[in-house]
């Protein structure tokens, strides 16, 4: 199989055109030969040394450097592998870089996964005179899933869980292989959600999906504190406090329900407090992004652990964006899932966080299943 | 979870101490009142008590005839008498109007045996201090969620079509459901501030099974920092005007069109308020507000069908004040259901949720009383109806009775049951058409109860001759009732679906209410004497005929004697006018065979064939029909070797003949005629009262002690005689014996509906499938 794709031409991409961030994986070829570098025209190479010579492109795109994949071994040849991202809505600037750099000229077939591989197909072809390779979202994002995970890399372990994670103060994240993983509830928190049940590399079903993700909570953020960045969002969540926006269990009932084992700190009504005029102009910003936090992860904490129940399974994967530098969503994950299933249910995370899909791309050109 | 604890100062009116009251409207009965128990929320006070009710009765009682009374010729004598029932008065009203209603209910109960107040919902521990300082009783709370269910299998137990689906778009939003006599077990949402889902498997037997902090007061707060609009009805109103599309990102926003793949359709939310992070752009208070309540309404739908799904439960009621009534929260949640559960789940909602907590409540404290082991009836004219108050549905009625709705409940005498007969209990609809969803059949009966009215409040004053406030009161009916029909014809799904059976009741129901017990008693009175002079003559001719010759001619004296009825308008203007319009007269007009519906030559195959166990007569009106029609009939059936339980109203509804009545006449009949007399010694004749009050009946409310007998009795045909009993109800009822319907249409607009005519016949015998008569084939090729 693997020397099926030896003669492959360069470069290689994965795209995941999703409703608020395409990402993009680049391998960088770190074995080319004197007589590849002599034939090598000077688009490729133009390509190549702009991404890695690079971390930021025009004013949004961004290399995650910390993500870099090192000395990996893809079809034989050897290689760094690169992950970058940038806003869908900049999907044009990029769009008119493919075309400055005359990158249709290279014949490669571009192997695009997410619902803007449908929706932008025509504008690839009318801006960029490029023929998009289209493959499916789901398809993609389990291959990219079970492809990191086994990969050998120099870096830390793909996966980790959190240990304590009803401690604050012992929470620790801690590394974990996926060995034997199925079945698997796979949770994709992009803009929205996507819930999968895994039961092998090509068995799987989407069990649900809940319009309450990532995109309601930058969304809603935008909207409440007038900030404009995911980043910026989430620095005003980690400052502020929900107790004061949510109202808890405790602020009805003095204390716990005990009638239903309903604990005194769990929120009774998110937002509840807020129906209130003078509490609505007590609380900052800052309380206001971390209520909306809190909010949509435990939301998805509850319909996950009820599909794990229905589904019958006990490991659920967390990925998707919506997680990245978002330690704070994780924990409460963590927490959600080992507090209300009494440790049944185990949460674990991949650092790829969002680049599962673009991955699956990448192999589907390599592998084509 | 819990209904929101405070309520917001912006949100409630100041204390409106100008209202006033009209003490017979809104708490009435209150000399008497007993058990109070008040659910208080974040906006709505809901008040309950007990009370007794007097009213008049007409009873009957037989003359001595052995002594021969100076009675002239008459049967027996009409008492009207006082009679105490129990009665449950419900009524809801803004939190602002509390003090007031504290005040005048204090100034109002004249009984002070009471001591406590049973309190529950959020807003009870507020105003603890105000109730027990106006009203000098001791607060006790109970538990909400407690409350909650035991009211929810209250409603659930003793009120028909208490449940329904909603559905915007069809022909009528409120489809009624029949009454499943085994209600649990059931999943109640109740999306309060937060939402709380519940298990509920027997009376006593439930569960929070789980829950969720997105609720109302999620809707309600971050809409109002959202839109900085503060009032829930404002948020909702702003909502059902806005585009949800312009804030949310759908399935084509990224994907162009659909996900055909997963069968996700383009105009699905992908990502509630997701275009609200990239675009630089304002948005709406209208689109934020529907964005908004989309996210709420699909998430709680969603999680609502997945601990549906986990505890294999497939009817689930949704309550709390983000469904009280709001037709934009019921959709939407609809919508959710339907989606998340293909269809397979049906959302549905109770037309008195907003009464659950304070039915609950009272129920816990009048324990003692064991009001579960009675049944109890909506009393249509107490009761205000479905979305009463609401703005948008009804802004007349607002402005007229203020914010108060109301919900009374009678207690019935009898305790009532299931017909045990009935082939599947679970899919008996009594009604034949439904009103609320058949818009022309709807006009008709509308107009013709209005026509009909002068009619009746003119028999009602004659039917209190020595009473001279008759009048007066007859004209309160008049307006009450006339109120009735224009509220239906604005909201015909007020008390359920409306059927010709729930305008008879409600009718029934107004009349009752001003002290109008029997309008009818004096006419029935005069035409059981007229009839009783005929019976033997009627007798003596029918034996003389051949056997089969008989047959005919018992079915055919019991359908003219059905076309002597007051009830219907046809034979009413017929009977005012021509006073003779006699027996044989009757006869003539009925039509000839073959009939509208005509299964007699199997009705007569089976009569050649052994007799039956016993018969369930349904009977009908006074006066010709019981007693030529009818009583031969019975008479035939009891020679044949067939016992015989008739079956007549509890209490009296237009013309026709009550149990106490029947009892008499029975009496009268067996003194002339040895059969009957022969078949009352020997106990093979049987008088039950049905437990019912209607002109129409519903065999899933009879009197338990009429099944008992029943079944006891191994009934093997149920008879049904007469238009509000075979037709208007139970034409289509499916029964596990064999059943005769029998009727004259009286009623033109009805008769062309059925395709016949004026005074066509519906003569319908049926076997129930699959269960074929086995003696059947031995004797007859039928």
């Amino acid at each position: 199989m693997k020397q099926l794709c030896h003669h492959l031409a360069f470069p290689w991409f994965g795209m995941d055109i999703g409703g608020t961030l395409v990402k993009l994986v680049y391998f960088e070829p770190k074995d080319i030969t004197a007589e590849e570098e002599q034939e090598e025209v000077e688009n490729l190479k133009s390509i190549r040394r702009y991404l890695t010579s690079n971390t930021a492109y025009g004013k949004t795109g961004i290399r995650d450097v910390h993500l870099e994949l090192q000395d990996l071994t893809l079809c034989g040849r050897k290689g760094n592998l690169h992950f970058i991202r940038f806003p869908t809505h900049d999907l044009p600037a990029f769009l008119q870089m493919g075309r400055d750099k005359h990158f249709s000229s290279l014949h490669t077939t571009l192997c695009a996964t997410g619902g803007g591989a449908y929706k932008f197909e025509s504008d690839f072809r009318m801006m960029a005179d490029l023929e998009l390779h289209k493959l499916d979202e789901l398809d993609c994002l389990i291959r990219g899933v079970l492809y990191l995970d086994s990969v050998m890399s120099s870096g830390p372990s793909e996966c980790y869980y959190f240990e304590n994670p009803a401690d604050p103060d012992h929470c620790v994240q801690k590394p974990c292989t996926l060995e034997n993983p199925y079945p698997l509830l796979l949770v994709n928190i992009g803009s929205g959600v996507s819930i999968l049940a895994v039961y092998s590399e090509d068995n799987y079903k989407r069990v649900t999906g809940t319009s309450l993700g990532g995109g309601t909570f930058l969304g809603l953020c935008c909207l409440l504190t007038g900030c404009s960045t995911f980043e910026e969002a989430l620095e005003m969540a980690s400052q502020g406090e929900s107790t004061r926006v949510d109202k808890l269990v405790r602020d009805i009932y003095g204390g716990d329900y005990e009638r239903f084992g309903l604990p005194g700190w769990a929120v009774a009504s998110s937002f509840g407090n807020m129906m209130s005029k003078e509490k609505r102009e007590s609380v900052s910003k800052e309380d206001l992004a971390r209520a909306t936090l809190v909010t949509i992860t435990n939301n998805i904490g509850s319909i996950t652990r009820m599909c794990a129940l229905n589904e019958n399974i006990e490991t659920v994967l967390f990925v998707g964006n919506f997680l990245r530098v978002n330690t704070l969503s994780m924990k409460l994950l963590a927490y959600a899932m080992d507090y209300w299933s009494k440790g049944q249910l185990k949460a674990l995370f991949l650092r790829h966080e969002g680049y599962f899909g673009a991955v699956g791309a990448l192999l589907e050109l390599l592998h084509p299943s | 979870m819990a209904e929101c604890g405070r309520v917001d100062s912006n949100t409630s009116h100041t204390m409106d101490k100008s209202i006033t009251l009209p003490p017979d409207e809104i708490f009435r009965n209150l000399e008497n009142a007993k058990r109070f128990a008040i659910d208080i929320g974040g906006s709505l006070t809901k008040l309950a008590y007990y009370s007794t009710v007097q009213h008049k009765v007409a009873k009957v009682r037989s003359f001595d005839h052995t002594a021969k009374e100076a009675a002239g010729d008459k049967l027996y004598e009409i008492s009207m008498q006082e009679e105490v029932t129990a009665r449950l008065h419900f009524i809801k009203f803004e939190n602002a109007y509390i003090e007031t209603c504290l005040d005048f209910i204090k100034d109002h109960l004249v009984n002070t045996e009471t001591k406590v107040i049973k309190a529950t919902g959020g807003g009870a521990h507020k105003f603890k201090e105000l109730i027990e300082r106006k009203l000098g009783l001791k607060v006790d709370k109970e538990d909400e969620m407690t409350c909650l269910i035991k009211g929810c299998n209250f409603v659930l137990r003793n009120i028909p079509h208490e449940a329904f689906v909603y559905a915007k778009h069809a022909d009528s939003e409120f489809r009624f459901q029949t009454t499943n006599p085994d209600i649990f077990p059931y999943l109640l949402v109740n999306i309060g501030s937060g939402v709380s889902i519940v298990k509920v498997e027997s009376e006593d037997k439930f569960e929070r099974i789980g829950g969720s902090s997105i609720g109302g007061g999620t809707f309600w707060g971050l809409g109002a920092l959202l839109t900085k609009t503060k009032r829930f009805d404002e948020l909702l109103q702003l909502a059902s005007k806005g585009q949800h599309a312009s804030v949310d990102m759908l399935v084509k926003d990224i994907y162009g069109g659909s996900y055909g793949y997963l069968g996700l359709t383009g105009d699905l939310i992908a990502s509630s308020f997701g275009k609200s992070a990239t675009a630089d752009k304002e948005f709406s208070k209208e689109d934020m507000a529907k964005s908004l309540l989309h996210m709420i309404s699909n998430d709680i739908g969603q999680l609502a069908c997945l601990y549906a799904k986990l505890h294999n439960l497939s009817r689930v009621y949704f309550g709390g004040f983000f469904i009280r009534g709001h037709p934009v929260t019921m959709h939407t949640i609809t919508y959710s259901i339907n989606f998340f559960t293909k269809g397979e789940v049906q959302a549905l909602f109770l037309r008195h949720e907003g009464y659950l907590g304070a039915i609950g409540a009272f129920l816990k404290g009048a324990e003692e009383d064991n009001p579960n082991q009675y049944s109890w009836g909506e009393n249509y004219a107490g009761s205000s109806g479905l979305m009463s108050v609401s703005p948008d549905m009804n802004p007349m009625q607002r402005a007229r009775s203020g914010t108060f709705d109301m919900l009374e409940m009678d207690r019935l005498e009898r305790q009532l049951v299931n017909l045990p007969l009935l082939q599947d209990p679970s899919s008996y609809i009594p009604d034949t058409v439904d009103l609320t969803e058949d818009a022309p059949a709807r006009e008709y009966w509308l107009y013709c109860f209005e026509e009909a009215l002068d009619g009746v409040v003119k028999r009602a004053v004659a039917s209190q001759p020595d009473m001279p406030e008759a009048a007066l009161r007859a004209e309160k009916f008049r307006q009450k009732y006339r109120h009735k029909l224009q509220t239906l014809r604005q909201q015909p799904f007020a008390y359920g679906s409306l059927t010709v059976r729930s305008l008879l009741d409600t009718r029934e129901h107004c009349l009752n209410e001003f002290n109008f017990p029997d309008p009818y008693s004096k006419i029935k009175q005069r035409e059981n004497d007229i009839a009783l002079k005929y019976y033997q003559k009627a007798v003596k001719s029918l034996d003389e005929l051949s056997w089969e010759e008989k047959q005919f001619a018992l079915v055919r004296g019991v359908l003219a004697g059905n076309v002597f009825d007051w009830g219907a308008k046809a034979v009413s203007d017929v009977l005012e006018s021509d006073p003779e319009f006699g027996f044989e007269e009757a006869k003539r007009q009925l039509e000839e065979r073959p009939w509208l519906v005509d299964s007699y030559d199997q009705w007569l195959e089976r009569l050649k064939g052994p007799p039956h166990k016993c018969a369930l007569f349904f009977v009908d009106n006074s006066g010709v029909d019981i007693i030529l029609g009818v009583m031969p009939f019975v008479r035939e059936l009891l020679s044949r070797g067939t016992e015989v339980v008739l079956a007549s109203n509890s209490g009296p509804a237009l013309n026709d003949v009550t149990n106490g009545e029947l009892q008499i006449l029975t009496e009268r009949i067996a003194a002339m005629d040895p059969v009957i007399e022969a078949g009352l010694r020997e106990d093979r004749l049987l008088l039950v009262q049905s437990g019912s009050s209607s002109p129409c009946l519903d065999l899933s409310r009879l009197d338990k002690v009429l099944a008992m007998v029943v079944r006891e009795r191994q009934t093997d045909l149920v008879i049904i005689e007469g238009m509000g009993r075979a037709i208007h109800t139970n034409y289509y009822a499916m029964l596990s014996c064999e059943s005769l319907k029998m009727a004259v249409i009286k009623n033109s607009w009805l008769a062309d509906r059925l395709g016949g005519k004026l005074f066509s016949v519906v003569f319908k015998y049926e076997v129930p499938v699959g269960k074929p008569n086995k003696d059947c084939g031995a004797f007859s090729p039928c």
